[in-house]
């Protein structure tokens, strides 16, 4: 693995160096590494490109990271990766994508990754986006999750993409049985001219279901963003949506927060705040000592820690 | 050493014209503890945003350790020794307790740093430090991290806009304490807004400000009790009976206007 490779890897993964436990590192499109366990598999799909990721049943505090590095500028690849975890399951899943692009053409990744989530098992996935490299070609990323979570199954869903990506369209569908549960906490920061779009759709078909997707983002300069929630009630449920935006130079941001009930104990909220920073937030900073660009820094930083 | 020089302050008036704020305070700020007072609306907040550089006075001049400072930007004013805790703290999504008080302490400071801090305003160290300093924080928990962080930042000056207001009576005791300690920790010198008689009762010297002016101004021996024996609404109301017929009187208004309502 080169610098490049590694400071990548760092990015979306914070590994230094190849991961304890299971992993797949996939770089410039072909395996770059892969470690399995006793109790977590991974094998490459057949049909598609892509691996399937099994997780055996009561399988506890283990984790699976499966980076994705493009260092190569021009590289376009769909990769569709499914996870089967088992019931009881309580596990960590870190799938990170990194960009570098330093030629003049676009380099472009879209993870499809399916989540078939078993009885009563938790999971936390964490999915980082990375772009660097000062060459014109863009990086662009579009993931779709898709989840499906079995009764009693919980799932907490970490989504960070913080500069460098200059298009991405993410899109998340998940569908809950009985007592299940999803937490969704997505962290966005755009610049420049870059544009993101994210799609939840959360249908509740179990009793007892609930769900909580949560969106903080900053849009600087001329970037653009998108957010659409639509959380669907079809059960005894409850749901919460939340996009909270700081807004700053020239940028746009459209929060769409919908809800659906289609039962009479569907208890959904649906929150969206978009605003600058307040002054009164930097002035009392600045009574600290802290320049005006150092106190935007800090409530940026604090906002989407 | 703080000092006003014929300092005003004003704001356009409601009908076009200009409304007189603050109207030529010439002050001299020199001893180790201030308390500024007076009735609401005559001036005192905004004289501690003067001093802090959140506004600048449209006559005057501020002097700071000999130098004019009237045109220096708040950072710079914080960064030449002048410390301003907030009457209404502002709350942070994300930014923590220990955050702020490193943001105001200037350096790296180890957690146990950051819990002396806290304890000497009588906060359970270890359930804040890390707590985010949002809208989950009650007014009184957020007033006593305001004042931690001024400690933190061991100025020369130290402003505090009505440190009691919105604290509990029951906090209120342990409040004078943090105050009493801080005399005795802080080196440099404090300027406190309060209507509290127990925290004009710990100041070397009080000012009294009303209608955009010193009205008075001396040692706490020469002016808390006149300010002690000020006549209350009460008082102005007994003395109005006297004067009026016994119908119109202010205290049997009262009754008259709420049995016309009821009937």
């Amino acid at each position: 693995m080169d610098e490049i490779q590694k400071t990548l890897l760092e990015q979306v993964a914070d590994l230094h160096e190849v991961p304890a436990g299971a992993y797949n590192i996939r770089s410039n499109g072909t395996l770059a590494g892969r470690n399995t366990t006793a109790n977590i598999d991974i094998v490459t799909k057949e049909d598609l490109p892509g691996i399937d990721i099994m997780i055996k049943p009561g399988t506890k505090n283990e984790s699976v990271h499966i980076p994705v590095l493009l260092s190569q500028s021009g590289i376009k690849e769909t990769v569709y990766n499914d996870f089967y975890i088992g019931e009881d399951c309580d596990v960590t899943i870190v799938a990170g994508c990194g960009i570098h692009n330093g030629g003049k053409e676009g380099s472009e990744h879209s993870g499809i990754h399916r989540f078939f989530v078993k009885k009563n098992a938790r999971v936390r996935y964490v999915e980082k986006h990375y772009g660097q490299g000062d060459g014109t070609g863009e990086r662009i990323m579009n993931p779709t999750t898709e989840i499906t979570l079995e009764d009693g199954a919980h799932m907490e869903l970490e989504m960070v993409q913080i500069k460098g990506i200059d298009s991405t369209h993410r899109k998340t569908k998940a569908s809950l049985s009985q007592g299940a549960s999803m937490v969704v906490r997505e962290k966005l920061m755009t610049h420049g001219t870059q544009y993101a779009r994210s799609d939840f759709e959360v249908e509740l078909n179990g009793s007892g279901s609930t769900a909580d997707v949560v969106s903080r983002s900053v849009a600087k300069e001329h970037s653009k963003q998108e957010f659409h929630a639509n959380i669907v009630g079809n059960e005894a449920c409850s749901g919460h949506t939340e996009c909270d935006a700081i807004i700053m130079d020239n940028a746009s941001v459209t929060a769409l927060p919908a809800l659906t009930a289609n039962h009479v104990d569907a208890a959904l909220i649906h929150e969206a705040a978009i605003g600058k920073i307040a002054g009164e937030q930097l002035i009392k900073l600045m009574t600290l000592g802290l320049t005006k660009e150092e106190a935007e820094e800090q409530i940026i930083s604090g906002f989407l820690k | 050493m703080l000092e006003l020089r014929n300092v005003s302050y004003e704001v356009e008036g409601e009908q076009g014209g200009s409304k007189e704020i603050l109207s030529h305070i010439t002050y001299v700020f020199d001893k180790r503890f201030t308390a500024i007072t007076g009735p609401n609306g005559g001036g005192k907040s905004t004289l501690a945003k003067l001093i802090a550089g959140i506004i600048t006075p449209t006559e005057g001049t501020i002097l700071f350790n000999g130098s004019d400072i009237t045109n220096m930007s708040i950072t710079d004013r914080a960064k030449a020794g002048i410390s301003y805790a907030f009457q209404q703290p502002v709350r942070f999504k994300g930014i923590t307790v220990k955050d702020l008080i490193t943001l105001a302490a200037g350096r790296k400071l180890t957690t146990a740093e950051a819990c002396v801090y806290l304890s000497e305003v009588g906060l359970c160290a270890r359930d804040y430090i890390s707590r985010e300093v949002n809208a989950s924080l009650s007014g009184g928990e957020c007033k006593r991290i305001e004042i931690a962080m001024i400690m933190a930042r061991q100025t020369e000056l130290s402003v505090f806009d009505e440190p009691e207001a919105g604290i509990d009576l029951w906090s209120f005791q342990n409040l004078i304490q943090v105050f009493e300690r801080m005399y005795e920790k802080i080196n440099g010198n404090i300027i406190i807004i309060s209507h509290q008689e127990r925290i004009l009762n710990i100041a070397d010297e009080i000012v009294v400000i009303a209608g955009g002016q010193v009205t008075q101004s001396g040692k706490r021996a020469e002016i808390l009790p006149g300010l002690l024996n000020t006549p209350n609404a009460a008082t102005n109301c007994q003395a109005l009976d006297q004067v009026l017929e016994p119908k119109e009187t202010c205290r049997g208004r009262q009754p008259e206007r709420s049995m016309a309502d009821n009937g």
